[in-house]
């Protein structure tokens, strides 16, 4: 059971997700990005987009900081204050991605504009991530000092896999929910390609930063192509 | 020198009528598409008015368009230094309007006129939400909402032009017998220096380098609107259904086959002019940082003159076709914005640099005056040509509307229109005064030979005269794409390489 869900169901999720992007982006780039409703409701927006996204983007980054570094974060919560400082950040983060997870969904069930542009797939991912998040609180407070065991249970695991030799005993003694935690987490990546999930891989605007204000495109300056981007 | 192309269009005010015939023309062509409905790329606003979005001129409101902040222009929507703050805002946008500030589209329920069971009552078509498909319980907003000012002063109170008239001034809109209101035809203005391009995350909306038109790429658009935030004209829409922004394409599929945008071509007032500039990009932000008083000198000044045989010389080692420097020197853009100097650009205080031009209307104007003095004018008293300044209302209104506030820009066109009705009035009708008229002409700068051509191209141009659109050849770059046109059939320009619109999945 342990090695099918977390030996092996890694593997064919991962798949899914990078054979299933690379055909998304191939053929339907125009498809790839969230289709935005702010334009038809924006009121109940402002309270579900930002504290979900900001909430959650911290969330993310804290797990992926431990994924690469869990010696440091194991350092840093050597002086009990600082794991407290941490958990309790980390836990108020989880609120406020909670808060805004729960109002946009509250949002996509009772706004009528918005209720006719949710597909199947808008209501799928709202359920996997409602999961998500609520497993991810229910660690923290129930099982505490998640920061600690994370970093020494869930990250070599990910490490195992990614060495393609996948060591389930790290995992199979956590508790369920902790497991469910885990397992849709996978879920989630397998979803990216078929869903609005697409934009959460953005490979565009970071260039905004450096590029200058203005795009100007040529047909015929450069033989070799027929669309020169020029900067100016 | 940095010599480039644009196409521009001009409009003749006074000559509008209103009809919507343009904005018809427009969405037949382009915008009947699901999510697009409530698009008009092309629209025709009642002034004084809210107009389409809602008070879409009120920059405090919406932050468009661009602001100078120690010696470097930045986008209002900014409001801070870098362009962090955008990335900042991704996720929810303060200042994007919604559906609201434009109209939810609907239809009516036209079946049920003939479906309905026999009863006491007649049956009714009731509206239709085209979002939701819902019965809506009362449309209140629709396209034209407050057309020639729907009756009530109620939504021209709220145009953002009124600012610096006096209470008196304003007390016109009120009064019937003193109402003054013209029509503002309007479409994207394809700017030299396009806020929407310089928001866009996705580096997706751009400038086309040989004539100047900014299309946004379908592939590219990544639905995160800043573009409509950022327009201050608010001219890019957002297609709610597929989730991509759209907006004006100044027809390109039509202009590279040298034909006239639909829009300018269906007009019914003969009041559009379409024609090439060349203008010198190097010193574009320069423009752009004029101020208020002086941006619409600036803009004249990078508009390069086509017959120097300098420019010419540029133009050709650019690679630029003869039929496009041919077009440059007959082109009524030209002309009228540069050298009669009677059409003004729309809100250049924006400063994107906007390519489309507006005759100011002289029509309120002289309604004015001539209510004013009792009803009626005297061409021949040179009192009424001076008087025009007097009229302070309407010229405000104008100036804070084309000029960024300078009213002496204003007159100069208007007493140029004047000047020109009194000099072809002597010669059809001959009742004003010789002196009158050489009075009129040389205080104003215009030469009996411009008087003439004027309204040889404002009165009584031909589609020649007003539509001066060089082709692009397409079919002679070979060396670009060497595809025969046969092979490159049913691809439509850059963005989108599929004859049909995508359909989006998820
Ligand atoms: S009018 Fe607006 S949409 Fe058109 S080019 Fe200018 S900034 Fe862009
Ligand atoms: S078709 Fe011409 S006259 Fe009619 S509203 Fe449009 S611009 Fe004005």
């Amino acid at each position: 059971m342990n090695q099918m869900f977390f030996g092996a169901m890694p593997y064919i999720l991962l798949t899914i997700a990078i054979v299933g992007m690379i055909w998304r982006f191939t053929t339907s780039r125009y498809s790839w990005s969230s289709q935005s409703s702010q334009f038809l409701e924006n009121k109940t927006l402002f309270f579900g987009s930002f504290p979900w996204h900001y909430g959650i983007i911290t969330i993310l980054v804290g797990h992926i900081i431990g994924f690469f570094v869990p010696s440091a974060v194991l350092a840093w919560n050597g002086v009990p204050v600082r794991l407290y400082i941490l958990e309790l950040t980390g836990l108020a983060f989880g609120f406020l991605a909670l808060f805004g997870l729960l109002a946009l969904i509250y949002r996509r069930l009772t706004n009528a504009r918005v209720k006719a542009l949710t597909s199947g797939w808008d209501v799928l991912i709202l359920i996997v991530l409602l999961i998500q998040v609520v497993t991810g609180l229910g660690n923290a407070i129930v099982y505490r000092w998640g920061s600690n065991w994370y970093a020494a249970s869930a990250v070599p695991w990910m490490w195992s896999i990614f060495k393609l030799n996948p060591q389930v005993d790290y995992v199979a003694n956590l508790p369920l929910v902790t497991k469910v935690h885990i397992f849709n987490a996978m879920i989630f990546i397998g979803l990216i390609p078929f869903s609005r999930l697409a934009h959460f891989v953005v490979v565009n605007p970071y260039k905004y930063l450096w590029r200058p204000y203005q795009v100007v495109r040529w047909y015929k300056r450069d033989p070799r192509t027929a669309n020169v981007i020029q900067y100016k | 020198m940095d010599l480039r192309a644009q196409l521009s269009m001009s409009f003749h005010m006074d000559k509008c009528i209103g009809c919507h015939t343009c904005s018809v023309s427009c969405k037949n062509v382009w915008t009947t598409r699901r999510g697009a409905e409530y698009m008009w790329w092309n629209n025709v606003e009642t002034k004084p008015g809210a107009g389409y979005p809602l008070t879409w001129e009120d920059q405090e409101r919406y932050r468009g368009g661009w602001e100078v902040s120690g010696g470097s222009l930045r986008l209002k929507l900014l409001k801070g230094p870098g362009k962090i703050r955008t990335l900042a805002n991704i996720f929810f946008q303060p200042n994007l309007p919604t559906i609201d500030d434009y109209y939810e589209p609907f239809t009516f329920d036209y079946q049920n006129l003939f479906n309905a069971p026999a009863g006491d009552d007649q049956p009714v078509a009731r509206p239709k939400s085209l979002i939701t498909g819902e019965f809506m319980e009362k449309i209140v907003l629709g396209p034209n909402w407050d057309d020639d000012m729907g009756g009530s002063p109620l939504y021209a109170s709220n145009d953002p032009n009124l600012k610096g008239l006096s209470e008196s001034q304003k007390e016109m809109l009120t009064k019937f017998h003193k109402l003054f209101f013209f029509y503002l035809p309007r479409i994207c203005n394809h700017c030299l220096n396009p806020a929407c391009v310089a928001s866009c995350p996705s580096g997706a909306i751009y400038k086309r380098g040989e004539d100047g038109i900014v299309l946004i790429d379908q592939d590219t658009c990544r639905a995160w609107r800043f573009c409509v935030s950022a327009c201050p004209y608010k001219k890019p829409y957002y297609n709610w259904a597929n989730g991509k922004s759209e907006k004006c394409i100044f027809c390109y599929p039509r202009t590279e086959t040298g034909q006239a945008n639909a829009c300018a071509h269906a007009c019914t007032g003969r009041i559009r002019f379409v024609g090439a500039l060349f203008y010198d990009a190097d010193r574009i932000e320069d423009v752009a940082k004029s101020p208020d008083e002086r941006i619409v000198e600036a803009m004249r000044d990078i508009i390069l003159d086509p017959f120097d045989p300098r420019v010419i010389e540029e133009a050709r080692k650019q690679g630029m076709d003869d039929n496009w420097i041919k077009a440059a020197q007959e082109s009524p853009a030209y002309n009228l914005f540069k050298k009669w100097r009677i059409a003004l650009p729309n809100h250049p205080e924006f400063r994107t640099v906007p390519m489309n031009f507006y005759l100011p209307p002289l029509s309120p104007i002289l309604h004015n005056a001539k209510a004013e003095s009792g009803g009626m004018f005297d061409p021949e008293s040179s009192e009424f040509f001076n008087s025009i300044d007097k009229m302070r209302v309407p010229v405000r209104f104008l100036a804070n509307m084309l000029s960024a506030g300078n009213e002496q820009l204003v007159l100069e066109s208007l007493k140029k229109q004047m000047a020109v009705r009194m000099f072809i009035r002597q010669q059809r009708v001959g009742d004003v005064g010789d002196s009158a008229v050489k009075n009129a002409l040389s205080s104003v700068g215009l030469t009996a030979q411009d008087c003439t051509d004027i309204y040889r191209l404002v009165s009584l141009g031909t589609f020649q005269e007003r539509f001066v659109i060089p082709e692009t050849h397409r079919e002679h770059q070979t060396a670009v794409d060497p595809r025969t046109m046969y092979e490159k059939r049913g691809t439509v320009g850059f963005g989108a390489k599929n004859a049909e619109f995508p359909r989006r999945t998820w």
